[in-house]
């Protein structure tokens, strides 16, 4: 096994990520990769509550993480590469070894026009995501296993009115 | 509209916190001292700010959520740092919040703690095999 998603969600751990994928994909680790959390004790320790004890968390910074990923893609058990961001995600892509990446939740703020119900993105997260493309990355949009996996310029293309 | 005081908020993914608060008022009637919360399409952050936003304008400091690793746990486990006798029960279900809108004693954090073993219990398999 190895990564089996490489995902970006700004709720980091929770319900589709422990749950919905986790399960499906029978993840035993999750390497979570977010400057201010790999900062903080207590967000770490909040975060290794949210999931059941066979589930590993593993916390870095960018930085750290991106020599990283090729050892966690030798791991036996399967994994999961989470980012909250696309820009962090972005810089493990540019790192390289990520051929896709899995945009699961990108939320409502001001100033992000609506895709889907879970995608909101700036002009400069669109471009972010077109950068990820152009680095040979396959980036598609699909926040449940049981749902179509939308493919980046589609999702580009539409506009859901908020 | 209703003068009874709100307890506790309940919080979850989709129709989770509608449907329960829902539940417990066609059983019970007391089905407003719950304030569901709804948080399609909100970030982290949002949550929290939601979340908050409810504890201070009902004055509560109990929240129900459904999953341990769900967005509204984490969420709420953020706020509850910030707020002195705040009380998170996870993994909420119907016997905890019949038991919580029930129940006579004044401590709403002793009373929380009660309903969460009530639901604890009330969790029954039947017909499985042996």
């Amino acid at each position: 096994m190895t990564l089996v998603l490489n995902r970006i969600d700004d709720r980091l751990i929770h319900g589709q990520v422990v749950v919905g994928w986790g399960q499906p994909l029978d993840v035993r680790f999750i390497v979570l990769v977010d400057d201010a959390v790999a900062a903080s004790d207590w967000e770490q320790e909040l975060y290794r509550m949210g999931v059941p004890p066979e589930m590993e968390i593993r916390f870095h910074s960018a930085a750290a993480a991106a020599p990283l990923l090729d050892d966690y893609r030798l791991e036996s058990r399967a994994g999961i590469l989470l980012t909250g961001d696309i820009g962090t995600m972005r810089a493990l892509v540019e790192h390289g070894g990520v051929r896709d990446v899995n945009l699961g939740g990108i939320h409502h703020r001001a100033g992000r026009t609506q895709h889907l119900r879970y995608v909101f993105l700036t002009p400069e997260e669109e471009r972010a995501l077109r950068d990820l493309a152009a680095h040979g990355a396959v980036v598609t949009a699909q926040d449940v296993p049981s749902t179509r996996a939308v493919p980046l310029d589609e999702l580009l293309a539409t506009r859901e009115p908020s | 509209m209703s003068d009874m005081p709100k307890r506790a908020l309940v919080a979850g993914h989709a129709d989770f916190a509608a449907g329960l608060v829902s539940a417990v008022e066609q059983i019970t009637g007391q089905g407003e001292q719950l304030v569901p919360i709804q948080v399609n399409g909100l970030c982290g952050d949002e949550i929290q700010q939601l979340l908050r936003d409810s504890m201070m304008k009902h004055h509560v400091r109990i929240i129900f959520t459904d999953l341990q690793a769900g967005s509204c746990t984490m969420a709420a486990r953020k706020v509850l740092r910030e707020i002195e006798g705040g009380v998170l029960v996870a993994g909420t279900n119907l016997p905890m919040l019949l038991d919580f809108v029930l129940s006579s004693e004044p401590d709403v954090g002793v009373a929380a703690t009660t309903a969460a073993e009530r639901g604890r219990a009330s969790v029954s398999v039947h017909g499985a095999p042996a």
